[in-house]
């Protein structure tokens, strides 16, 4: 009895444990709502995916750098737009997926973000010295800029010719300049990216080279370096950028699809809760203990994995939970024959559990199989499915084999006068 | 024990009633896919795969004929394309409109114009989806590769627990399901987009778990037998046993998705349908199909 009593109180205070955790956050876990971050299709949004058309001939190296350079103008253009919630993110080698969440106007984004960069060098008066098409590229890199400084990282751009003579001439001015106006503004899309000081020296003479440096000072940084000939660059990317995907979803859509699926997923719970104990009476009851577990579990889960959730992930949470009872009613079936054959409840809940193993664990794995396939091919939504169902298959069969075992093992233990609560007749 | 002039029911000796049946359905399923190789649109291809344009939107007045026609006037007037205007949703409010590729500005004048006509304030864009046909081309290849690969997968995982003429038996049953589910859509008009792609996948995974559960049966038994008697007794004997399991398990997956297809939105239904078509066949398939399979297949060794 003792036993019993404490197995019981155990899974209860645990599956409590992870509810309290999922629900209003514990240990350092972060509560569901702010753990998991849910898909646009559930706090609306939109997806827009890039392609680049790539002119033949193009090698592929300088995609690869362009995509990257077009990944920084995206991210810096949606930060210009103040969505600073958007994601930026490369998809295959010549894709670039821009995703927004709450946006007004999708098309007006759409034909935004996807446009050539305006980059303009301009002086303090915002007259413009350099415009895109002056500059052919621009890269970061790290090594000593004069003989006598330590290395650092800074940013080597080329000039075309017409660049670099417009370039000369006004630096020569610049370098003039007082009042520390002495500098070259670099904009993107009339917005001011770094403001880099001409050198006195070249008062009068101008910076005479088609491969200007541009020393970082106080930001001097890998990321910062790399950033900055990013932006420069995109005034010059070798490819365009065509929308060739998307998907908008209105707030109030995505709020209604959250709402219906959590609702239809706690009524489909407690309806199978209810079959289990009405077919198999206590170990139903015990099967439904171990179903509240494993969601309290699969919660927390979801949440310490940051899994990025979406309409397709909850629809597969909710396939899951009729799965996982699956375990048990293969277990509770072989239990009632067991008992049905008049053996004793000890040596029947001992042979049920040993000879419904396998077939647990056989069909499992192909399920796994399944999902493992899914998440190496799949892309975007389904990706999001092929891990909760995972995740689910896993977490379910840990939950559902080790929880039953454990409390019905003891249960046998104790003297029994009734095997119908067993379900044998 | 394993005797076949038992009260019950022999699945075996029905098998010839079942294949029949099954041959039927799968038949409709399949001749939908290779009629799409030569292009006859069996399928209600979604814009995922066919490249194009659907639009959703919360109009605040009652969807007449009327209110579909001028819709499909307003697209016909901006774009000069012809779209296809349904009401969506449960409110009787709100269009879903599905055309071909159209380009951001003219979209962007397409909800304009709809907003201008039924009212700013009440139009809203509920959600707007554009894809073109290269990115639709990209997924159908993946789609079908994940397939085969998960079916190989699964082959090799049962011929090594199991034996392979049963695998060959369980990937038939997968199969079957699966043409049954296009079936489904083929007759039903749903939409075929990337989520039927997880919903199929889904079923793969299902469809093998019940097949499984009743092979393992059949081994068990069978090893009960020492390996001699009537394999066909074994069989029924075993599909009888598992019985009660596979009509439970059955009816707690089914819940579940039977909830989503009752309280979702439009875009979960679509995805529940075709699961809850699959979680029936799967259940038959295991039951009626899988056992008699395998002993057809040893039989015709033996």
């Amino acid at each position: 009895m003792k036993k019993v009593i404490i197995t019981l109180t155990a899974v209860v205070i645990i599956t409590a444990l992870f509810f309290y955790a999922a629900l209003c956050g514990f240990l350092g876990i972060p509560k569901v709502s702010e753990g998991v971050s849910l898909g646009l299709d559930l706090v609306g949004g939109s997806e827009i995916v890039y392609e680049a058309v790539i002119p033949e001939g193009t090698s592929s190296d300088e995609v690869a750098s362009g995509m990257e350079t077009a990944q920084t103008m995206l991210r810096q253009r949606l930060n210009n737009l103040g969505y600073t919630e958007a994601n930026v993110y490369l998809s295959g080698s010549d894709r670039v997926v821009v995703e927004i969440p709450n946006v007004d106007d999708p098309e007006e984004a759409v034909q935004m973000l996807g446009t050539t960069a305006l980059i303009q060098f301009r002086d303090h008066e915002g007259n413009i010295i350099l415009e895109g098409k002056d500059v052919t590229g621009a890269t970061a890199a790290y090594g000593q800029i004069s003989e006598t400084s330590v290395p650092e990282y800074y940013v080597s751009l080329q000039l075309s010719e017409e660049g670099s003579k417009k370039f000369k001439e006004a630096t020569a001015k610049i370098a003039g300049y007082g009042g520390n106006n002495n500098y070259v503004a670099i904009y993107m899309d009339d917005a001011e990216i770094s403001t880099p000081y001409v050198d006195p020296q070249y008062k009068g003479v101008g910076i005479d080279t088609s491969t200007p440096i541009i020393s970082l000072g106080r930001d001097d940084s890998r990321e910062y370096a790399q950033y900055l000939a990013d932006i420069i660059a995109a005034g010059h990317l070798p490819f365009e950028l065509k929308d060739t995907k998307l998907q908008s979803v209105g707030a109030s859509l995505g709020e209604r699809s959250l709402e219906t699926s959590i609702f239809a997923g706690i009524i489909g719970v407690i309806l199978v809760m209810l079959y289990m104990v009405i077919i198999y009476r206590v170990p139903g009851l015990v099967a439904d203990l171990a179903l509240l577990l494993y969601i309290g579990l699969f919660l927390v889960v979801l949440t310490i994995f940051h899994v990025n959730l979406s309409l397709p992930g909850i629809a597969g949470i909710i396939l899951t939970i009729g799965m996982a009872v699956d375990a048990n009613v293969i277990i509770f079936e072989r239990l009632r024959e067991e008992l049905m054959l008049g053996k004793t409840l000890r040596s029947s809940v001992q042979s049920g559990f040993k000879r419904a193993y396998t077939a647990i664990i056989d069909s499992n794995v192909t399920t796994i199989i399944a999902a493992i396939v899914l998440l190496w091919q799949g892309t975007g939504t389904i990706l999001g499915f092929a891990q909760t169902l995972l995740i689910g298959v896993i977490l379910s069969m840990a939950c559902m084999l080790i929880v039953p075992n454990l409390i019905l093992k003891s249960l046998a233990e104790l003297p029994h006068k009734s095997l119908r609560a067993y379900g044998a007749r | 024990m394993f005797d076949n002039s038992s009260k019950n029911f022999s699945f075996v000796g029905k098998f010839k009633i079942f294949a029949t049946i099954s041959i039927i359905l799968c038949t409709i399923g399949l001749a939908g896919v290779i009629l799409t190789f030569f292009g006859v649109p069996a399928f209600n291809f979604d814009i995922d795969f066919a490249g194009g344009v659907t639009m959703e939107f919360e109009l605040g007045t009652e969807v007449t004929r009327q209110v579909q026609d001028d819709i499909a006037k307003i697209f016909k007037d901006v774009a000069g394309v012809s779209a296809n205007v349904t009401t969506s949703g449960n409110s009787g409010t709100s269009v879903l409109v599905k055309t071909v590729e159209i380009e951001s500005e003219t979209r962007e004048e397409l909800f304009d114009k709809i907003a201008e006509k039924f009212g700013e304030d009440k139009v809203e864009l509920l959600s707007s989806e554009y894809v073109s046909a290269s990115v639709g081309n990209d997924l159908k290849r993946s789609a079908l590769l994940s397939t085969l690969i998960a079916c190989a997968l699964i082959l090799v995982y049962i011929t090594i627990r199991f034996e392979f003429r049963s695998g060959i038996a369980a990937i038939i049953c997968l199969l079957h399901d699966v043409l049954i589910m296009l079936a489904f859509l083929i007759i039903s008009r749903l939409p075929v987009n990337m989520t039927f792609i997880a919903a199929a996948l889904t079923i793969v995974g299902y469809s093998i778990n019940a097949t499984i559960v009743v092979f393992d049966r059949i081994r068990e038994n069978r090893k009960l037998q020492r390996g001699r008697g009537d394999f066909a007794a074994c069989v029924d004997e075993s599909i009888w046993q598992s019985m009660r399991r596979s009509i439970g398990t059955t009816i707690t997956t089914l819940l579940p998705v039977i909830l989503i297809i009752i309280f979702g939105v439009t875009s979960v239904r679509i995805f529940a349908l075709p699961l809850m078509v699959g979680i029936i066949a799967g259940g038959y398939s295991s039951t009626c199909i899988a056992g008699p399979l395998w002993n057809k297949f040893k039989g015709d060794e033996a």
